[in-house]
């Protein structure tokens, strides 16, 4: 029987190898957009499976808004990028330093 | 061992290689291939519970439009492989180890005994006679549409700022813009000479 514990362990390793991602993948921004898009993915996990383990329509529709909310978040990261390598020719985090934070 | 539990171990089993593809692969490509394979297979486990509209809309949405967009940008943009994977060992142990904690303090916290009271699965939607898409649209439409409403907007928003972002004006080409042409004025194109008369009839044509 699939108990609300097995959804919730599934998001947590989802989500643990989307910060490891993130901290290894330091010099490439599509790959860190990518473990964005899982983390994302993994708070889904956990919000359907609350949902439909409750029986509470919330839930889904929250997932549902993160949905959207995630594709335009994507679709404006990825022209940012485009953007940035039009102007610097490079996407690597470490070249992009010009505003020396 | 139900036949769903076998199921949701094979999927999950999917998923987390599947993520760890898309953090480990060198090329970028093969990321977001594996990424896909994420996605899809994450849709898998939320039909095992019964949420078939978000699982439809997670591969709908996803697979079949943000990832091409990632795919479309990581083939245009024609990033070398190898560069980019310099800095892969130095970070790599301070990254599994943070990972690893968080790890294993969220999988503490889902083994307490209160988790384990919740379940099994509640069947809400055909508890009020509605499919799983309809009992979400109608709470969609009821409760949350102002929202949904903002959700819409968001996206407007989101599809401007794309288009203007990359958007590239090149001196090169000619192009028409109504408003100014709608906007002139007899004054800005004709002006009227008084030439004198023996200078007109000098030269005829001039």
């Amino acid at each position: 029987m699939i108990s609300l514990g097995h959804y919730l362990a599934l998001g947590a390793v989802l989500f643990c190898i989307a910060v490891a991602g993130i901290f290894i993948n330091r010099k490439n921004v599509i790959i860190l957009l990518m473990a964005i898009e899982l983390m994302l993915l993994a708070v889904n996990i956990n919000f359907v499976a609350f949902s439909t383990f409750l029986g509470d329509a919330a839930g889904q529709i929250f997932v549902f808004f993160i949905l959207t909310v995630a594709a335009a978040e994507s679709a404006i990261g990825l022209a940012i990028l485009v953007v940035l390598f039009r102007n610097r020719a490079t996407i690597n985090v470490e070249d992009l330093d010009s505003m020396k934070g | 061992m139900t036949p769903e539990l076998i199921l949701f171990y094979l999927f999950a089993a999917v998923t987390a290689a599947a993520a760890l593809g898309v953090i480990l692969s060198r090329n970028p490509v093969h990321s977001a291939l594996c990424l896909v394979l994420t996605f899809f297979t994450v849709a898998c486990t939320w039909l095992l519970v019964g949420a078939e509209f978000l699982a439809l809309a997670l591969i709908l949405v996803y697979v079949g439009a943000v990832m091409v967009l990632f795919l479309f940008v990581v083939m245009m943009l024609d990033i070398k492989v190898v560069p980019e994977r310099e800095g892969f060992a130095g970070y790599l142990p301070a990254g599994v180890l943070v990972a690893v904690i968080m790890l294993v303090e969220v999988l503490g916290l889902i083994g307490m005994e209160r988790m384990q009271k919740i379940g099994p699965v509640v069947d809400a939607a055909a508890a009020a006679g509605f499919s799983n898409t309809e009992w979400i649209g109608r709470t969609l439409f009821t409760d949350y549409v102002l929202a949904f409403e903002v959700a819409a907007l968001i996206l407007t928003v989101a599809i401007i700022a794309a288009v203007m972002l990359t958007l590239r004006k090149r001196s090169s080409v000619r192009i028409q813009d109504p408003a100014e042409q709608a906007a002139t004025r007899k004054s800005d194109r004709l002006r009227l000479v008084d030439l004198p008369k023996s200078v007109a009839e000098k030269e005829p044509g001039a």
